[in-house]
């Protein structure tokens, strides 16, 4: 049994949370306490249990107004897979026009999400 | 302005936007909503958005949309329904001046037009601390770069500015690029901050350092540059209660890139032309309850009026002065008298707006100035208690936004803000 401090990051709030945690093999948590809401508590559990973010870099483009898109997870992943994933996104090059909402990738590093364009694109000459 | 500038015929505008970022574009569409017919925005940059589209991280818009949106995405919202109402924008155009009586001088690649505004709206945003505002000592090598412009040049430019980074300042943008060159590949030693806090959000702390291993310093400063042509690292050493670095605490961290994340400045230099009163705590303007300036007719909101924490409340106050801008030039100047004050009291920096018409129903924003926890945030009108609201925790980095109803503030004769 041990304690962790937390401090949520689903909402700007930024509640601390104490979580109760049973460290036998596999981490499960006992009691959260500190949350204001629900969903403080279901990250919690989660943030131990296995961590999810969401990652955002930029991807070279050619023949664009702009040599960059921006691009993100459209879902979370794990904390654990973000090297992986970084280094999907490293080997994408994109060729103008993008739009916002473009996939960029899908699954990268078996993930359950996708990668895509959060910056508009034009295409020159 | 010389006789032969004023020689030349000015355009009449309704409504003036300055600056295209979040707190314009969405300043210009309220107006445009109000129903003004003739809203004019101009942007120094090539496209609009201003600061957002280098901010490609995750977290906007969790209020407004109820989704975390990246800088960029959450701009084009706005940009789309900008375009959607037909407003006209001026881009790559400067402000050259403003007068009190809102008549603007501007460039637009070396053409010259004067404008003469029914309102103005100032929306210029804010702009970093740099080495020179803080007088860092030592060599002056390159690789010393603020936080937003190494932001600038790896997220638009494409230009990774360094392998080895230290962060001076634990401000949000330095967070967010702690966890940028990290995953670029870049190793990022650590972040000093002179406070025995961090002055960044709590979900940075934990999303940008923790996850990644990278060491918070508090009470901690950098004392020396070392490096001639190019940064080779810094010296760094712990600080006493009165922020002075204590010498024998003094150590050095090699690294090749030093980012600052040490605040931010209101960009306020045509807001002072004009004449307008300032405050001096928030660096922006002295506003009423319609975010109009102590000048008839020019109206502040967004980064420029006071730093903010989230771009959602810069959207949200931009709208409202858009709103009063649009009805000042619509009823010729319908600004209500503004008797009642509002002061910051104990454990408050700030509040706004400065003076309230007690007409209106209305939004006081304030920061702290220390961090607390399980406090109530109060407002007297003398010894008489209008509002209590009670708050889990208060930080310096954070706003907290009160609102206040018509009948609660009408026939005070000033207000005070507390932390009790």
């Amino acid at each position: 049994m041990s304690t962790r401090e937390f401090t949520c990051v689903v909402c700007p709030n930024g509640c601390s949370i104490v979580v109760e945690v049973d460290d036998d093999e596999t981490p499960v948590v006992t009691r959260v306490q500190g949350n204001v809401c629900k969903r403080g508590e279901s990250w919690a559990r989660q943030e131990v249990e296995n961590p999810m973010r969401t990652i955002a870099s930029s991807v070279p483009v050619r023949r664009g107004d702009f040599p960059l898109a921006s691009v993100r997870t459209s879902r979370p992943i794990p904390l654990t897979k973000i090297r992986e994933v970084m280094d999907e996104i490293r080997k994408v090059s994109l060729e103008a026009p993008v739009e916002i909402g473009d996939v960029v990738l899908s699954a990268p590093a078996g993930c359950d999400t996708e990668v895509i364009a959060t910056r508009r694109v034009r295409k020159v000459g | 302005m010389s006789g032969a500038k004023k020689s030349i015929p000015a355009v009449r505008r309704d409504v003036v936007v300055i600056g295209g970022g979040p707190a314009g574009l969405a300043a210009a569409v309220a107006a445009k909503e109000a129903g003004c017919g003739d809203v004019l925005l101009i942007e120094r940059d090539r496209i609009l958005g201003g600061i957002l589209n280098q901010c490609i991280h995750d977290g906007f818009g969790l209020h407004t949309f109820r989704e975390a949106l990246s800088g960029p995405e959450y701009a084009a919202r706005f940009i789309d329904r900008f375009r959607e109402l037909g407003i006209a924008a001026m881009e790559e155009t400067i402000v050259l001046s403003l007068s009190a009586d809102r008549v603007l001088e501007v460039s637009t690649r070396g053409t010259y037009q004067r404008i003469e505004a029914g309102a103005v709206i100032l929306a210029m945003g804010c702009r970093e601390r740099t080495r020179g505002a803080i007088s860092i000592p030592g060599h002056r090598p390159s690789g010393v770069y603020t936080a937003g412009a190494a932001q600038n040049f790896m997220n638009l430019e494409n230009i990774m500015v360094g392998k080895t980074v230290c962060i001076l300042g634990s401000g949000d943008i330095g967070l967010i690029m702690a966890r940028r060159m990290t995953l670029e590949g870049a190793k990022v030693e650590a972040v000093f901050e002179i406070l025995p806090y961090s002055s960044g959000l709590p979900r940075n702390i934990q999303q940008c350092l923790n996850d990644y291993g990278i060491p918070l310093y508090l009470n901690t400063t950098v004392t020396d540059i070392v490096g001639k042509g190019r940064l080779e690292g810094i010296r760094v050493a712990q600080v006493g209660e009165d922020r002075s670095p204590i010498p024998e605490t003094g150590r050095y961290v090699p690294c090749d890139t030093l980012l600052l994340s040490v605040g931010l400045i209101p960009e306020n230099e045509l807001t002072r032309e004009a004449g307008v009163e300032m405050d001096p705590v928030t660096g922006g303007a002295v506003v009423d309850d319609s975010f109009m300036t102590s000048v008839p007719g020019i109206f502040a909101c967004g980064n420029v009026l006071h730093v903010h924490d989230l771009v959602d409340w810069v959207s949200v106050e931009a709208a409202e002065a858009g709103k009063f801008a649009a009805c000042f030039v619509r009823e010729g100047g319908c600004s209500l008298p503004s008797p009642i004050r509002v002061r910051p009291g104990s454990g408050v920096r700030y509040t706004l707006p400065q003076a309230v018409s007690g007409e209106r129903n209305l939004t006081l924003s304030l920061r702290v100035s220390a961090p607390w926890r399980d406090r109530c945030v109060v407002v007297r009108d003398g010894g008489k208690e209008i509002v209590r609201k009670r708050e889990m925790r208060l930080h310096p980095a954070e706003m907290i936004r009160i609102d206040l109803k018509k009948e609660a503030v009408s026939g005070c004769s000033s207000l005070e803000v507390t932390v009790e």
